[in-house]
């Protein structure tokens, strides 16, 4: 198992989030956690980032990665696509993308992949001496998707990437993020409000409800479930 | 009508020292986002260091060059003993520090070398530059070294990957951290950069008004001004600023009546917060806009 | 780390805040609280009887920085707008006492009018003050600490400031059949006035005023929305502020008895700031243990070495902030939560769980 995530508790302030949260994402895997507003999926994955208090065991290649500071994490290969993207407003878009690749030295390898990613978002390709910012949410979002990229990582995390998307746009983007997932066997563990979405492109899916998982099981199987379709899927 | 272009001149030349000064305050400011109020201090103290270099006999340059050096060490030293500790005090804390520090090096200049005015030389002698009476060599040497550094700043912010890395640090740290970047290292760099500009200030205006451990206090005050007046998010604003407030304080001494040392002070402080009525953000400052 | 269980903070009443909101929030319960003040309030009394003058005068200065202290919480503490130059409402007070005194105003109607004055020059520097935020506002402020020498020392106004020579005035004396020397009077005048003084702030700080200029530091955006009018009370809270800092200066210029244009530079705001992060940025009762701090650690520092002075208070003060982040009333409310959670579990060991 690539991570292994068990008994993950998290805290803001006095208050606890996050109640034993137990789940495990193997190589190349996709996971996806739904729930609600405010049902901790965001603070899941700023607990697997270091970016609040936790206590409880996170395990990248079977070695703790619970409570070891941000940066350190994502040089070990766990690429975050935070709430709000994150984006480097008022940096240009190639700077931006070369942002993404700051953990790595291979300089011809950095200049390859930000050609290709500009071969998967052409847009980003006509806007890359534009200041991110004046970007719509769309390009946004996909400049925050190739910036995650470029670290080459070995897990994905994304949160809530359709949000503000028009559905077109979000159909080619869960497009390319199912290439990548096959061509270049990265994991991912998506964070979606659109459970439809997200259960046609994972293998796993946990529901959260209030910081606690209610339930956990193959995608195809929870996308069946009466109780999750009447919830989650509006029908 | 010579006689004004020649204190504009001379406006400058103090004013490249502003100028030099504000500059270190906005890398500071950009890299921890308060001001750092013992920079004249700490420009004072590697002043002193590298006149006591010159006394040992070590060549000029020399002594410059370790300065700079070691200016930039003691810089991220005292980020990573005193302030990164207190990182995550109120500002107002973290302030006070700020000011814990300044005592500390005043205290200690006063103590180790004493308050006798000491002359320092200047590398480029203080003749007329080119026979001219309205600017001396050494006054157009400062103002050559300030827009040099002002150029290797900029080349080094936006050619460079460890520049590239502080930008990201200073604008957006957890999306920073996000993408591998030590943000603690980028600030202590920052530091660094602010002390060893800081000496280089020191350093250029202590043949000029002499080396003693109250120094660099209105130097400082005029450089924190002109920072402010150019807008504290630009580096070249903040030049512009110091060159401005340089000329400002020149000819209002020059040609206010009643205006003597210390009420130039005031004056230019009361114009500076004249054009912030207009400009909350300094001249060249960008206004942030935050959505709620 | 553990969570409290419920059942343990039902057993206890309400949960303690994490931040004290208001000046009242107390580490003690109620009535250790009363018994604290009433004894503090008993050895202030006292003090002046069993001690020698110059301790007198020490304390009286302490109560007049820590009411100066004060006037510059209110702003920055709890309205949070940053201020540099409190050394000149200090300094306005303390020259309005001295010229009316110069007039022979008595020196009790001297306070309502300095403390007037500082109020109108306050509250018309908190007009343009509006406009600037944070470090802008800062220099602003340092704007006006820097001028105030030079005013005073300005030619065209010497003879009613007395220019560089200043103005130099007299003790006060006790009131006809009051058996106490002139010091001892002045401690507890200035006591009297300070007392009125914290428990005016105190019931300001905790009425809605209190927590809509409070609102305005915290949410600034928020509380326009829920229209509190924010020029007005950041106004407001300017002039109060300039009010504060001004009566006490107007009661130092008494207990000194003199002023002078090189009395009140840029370093007497810098002194109050420490003072104000010293003893608990937002903490009334904090403010006294600034003033404390202001007074006594540079003389302190003094006589640990001539030389090096500044060096020991640069460090002691670095040494507080290391210990005490938040101030002595930060510190005071972190012993006061671990006192509280440590009779939690105290509690659930010897009554055992209740359903």
């Amino acid at each position: 198992m690539m991570l292994e995530v068990r008994g993950l508790c998290a805290f803001y302030g006095q208050s606890q989030a996050l109640h034993d949260i137990g789940f495990a994402i193997e190589e190349g895997g996709i996971v996806t956690l739904l729930g609600a507003n405010g049902a901790g999926k965001t603070t899941t994955l700023r607990a697997l980032c270091g970016m609040v208090r936790t206590s409880g065991e996170i395990a990248f290649d079977g070695k703790p990665i619970a409570g070891r500071a941000t940066e350190t994490i994502t040089r070990l290969g766990i690429a975050h696509v935070p709430e709000g993207r994150g984006t480097f407003t008022r940096m240009t878009v190639e700077e931006n993308l070369q942002l993404g690749a700051m953990a790595r030295r291979d300089r011809g390898g950095i200049a390859a992949d930000i050609e290709e990613v500009y071969g998967e978002f052409p847009r980003l390709k006509e806007r890359r001496r534009q200041q991110a910012g004046t970007l719509s949410g769309g390009e946004q979002q996909m400049l925050a998707v190739g910036r995650a990229l470029m670290l080459r990582p070995r897990l994905l995390l994304l949160d809530e990437p359709s949000f503000g998307l028009a559905p077109l746009i979000v159909a080619e983007l869960f497009g390319i993020l199912r290439r990548l997932n096959q061509r270049r066997r990265v994991a991912m563990l998506i964070v979606e409000q659109n459970a439809a979405l997200a259960l046609d492109l994972a293998e796993e899916a946990y529901l959260l409800e209030t910081g606690r998982i209610v339930m956990a099981g193959a995608a195809r199987e929870i996308a069946k479930d009466e109780a999750v379709r009447r919830s989650y899927l509006g029908y | 009508m010579e006689q004004l272009l020649q204190q504009v001149l001379a406006g400058l030349a103090t004013g490249a020292i502003y100028a030099a000064m504000a500059l270190a305050v906005v890398m500071i400011y950009q890299a921890i986002d308060h001001l750092n109020f013992a920079q004249g201090e700490m420009a004072t103290f590697s002043t002193f260091f590298a006149w006591q270099m010159i006394q040992w006999g070590w060549p000029y340059w020399a002594a410059f060059a370790i300065t700079v050096a070691a200016s930039f060490l003691g810089g991220v030293a005292i980020e990573r003993i005193l302030f990164r500790p207190i990182r995550n005090a109120p500002i107002l804390s973290q302030l006070v520090a700020f000011i814990a520090l300044f005592s500390i090096l005043n205290s200690a200049d006063g103590e180790i070398w004493d308050f006798n005015i000491k002359t320092f030389p200047s590398p480029f002698g203080s003749r007329p530059l080119f026979g001219s009476s309205l600017i001396s060599t050494h006054q157009a040497g400062m103002i050559a070294v300030t827009l040099v550094m002002l150029a290797l700043l900029y080349l080094f912010f936006r050619g460079s990957r460890l520049g590239l890395a502080m930008r990201a640090a200073a604008a957006n740290p957890q999306s920073a951290r996000l993408v591998g970047i030590r943000v603690g290292w980028m600030v202590a760099l920052g530091w660094g950069m602010s002390t060893a500009i800081g000496a280089v200030a020191g350093m250029l205006i202590a043949p000029v008004v002499f080396l003693e451990p109250n120094m660099m206090l209105g130097v400082l005050l005029y450089g924190f001004a002109g920072a402010v007046l150019g807008g504290l998010s630009s580096p070249g604003g903040a030049v512009i600023g110091g060159f401005a407030v340089g000329v400002v304080e020149n000819l209002a001494g020059t040609f206010i009546p009643y205006v003597g040392h210390e009420l130039k002070l005031t004056i230019a402080l009361v114009l500076i917060v004249a054009v912030l009525m207009v400009r909350p953000a300094g001249l060249f400052g960008r206004v942030t806009v935050s959505r709620v | 780390m553990t969570v409290p269980e419920p059942e343990t903070i039902a057993l206890e009443g309400r949960p303690r805040p994490a931040v004290a909101t208001s000046a009242g929030a107390s580490i003690l319960r109620p009535g250790a609280r009363q018994l604290a003040i009433g004894a503090t309030l008993i050895v202030a009394l006292a003090a002046p009887l069993v001690t020698q003058n110059f301790i007198t005068f020490q304390l009286t200065l302490v109560m007049v920085y820590g009411l100066a202290i004060l006037g510059l919480n209110l702003l920055t503490g709890f309205n949070g707008q940053f201020s540099l130059g409190h050394s000149a409402f200090y300094g306005i007070g303390a020259y309005t006492t001295a010229i009316l005194m110069n007039y022979n105003v008595d020196y009790y109607w001297t306070l309502p009018c300095a403390g007037a004055v500082c109020f109108v020059v306050g509250f018309l520097f908190g007009l343009p003050a509006l406009r600037l935020q944070g470090i802008y506002l800062a220099l602003a402020t340092f704007a006006l600490a820097v001028a105030l020498p030079q005013i005073l020392k300005f030619q065209p106004l010497e003879p009613l400031t007395g220019g560089v020579q200043g103005i130099a005035l007299m003790k006060p004396d006790p009131p006809p059949g009051v058996p106490l020397n002139p010091d001892q009077w002045l401690y507890y005048f200035t006591l009297l006035v300070l007392l009125v003084m914290f428990a005016g702030a105190t019931s300001l700080v905790n009425s809605r005023t209190g927590r809509a200029i409070m609102a305005i530091r915290d949410h600034p955006t928020a509380a326009a929305a829920m229209g509190i009018n924010l020029p007005l009370y950041k106004t407001l809270t300017f002039g109060v502020s300039a009010f504060y800092t001004g009566v006490a200066g107007a009661l130092g210029a008494i207990v000194i008895q003199f002023v002078g244009p090189d009395s009140f530079p840029f370093l007497l705001s810098v002194s109050f700031l420490v003072g104000l992060v010293v003893g608990g940025v937002g903490s009334i009762p904090g403010s006294l243990v600034g003033g404390v701090f202001v007074l006594f650690v540079p003389n302190l520092a003094e006589r640990v070495s001539t030389g090096l002075s500044g060096a020991i208070y640069g460090v002691i003060l670095l040494l507080v902030i290391f210990v005490m982040p938040s101030g002595a009333a930060g510190f005071a409310r972190l012993l006061g939560g671990r006192l509280a959670r440590a009779r939690q579990s105290f509690a659930k060991q010897t009554t055992g769980r209740i359903k």
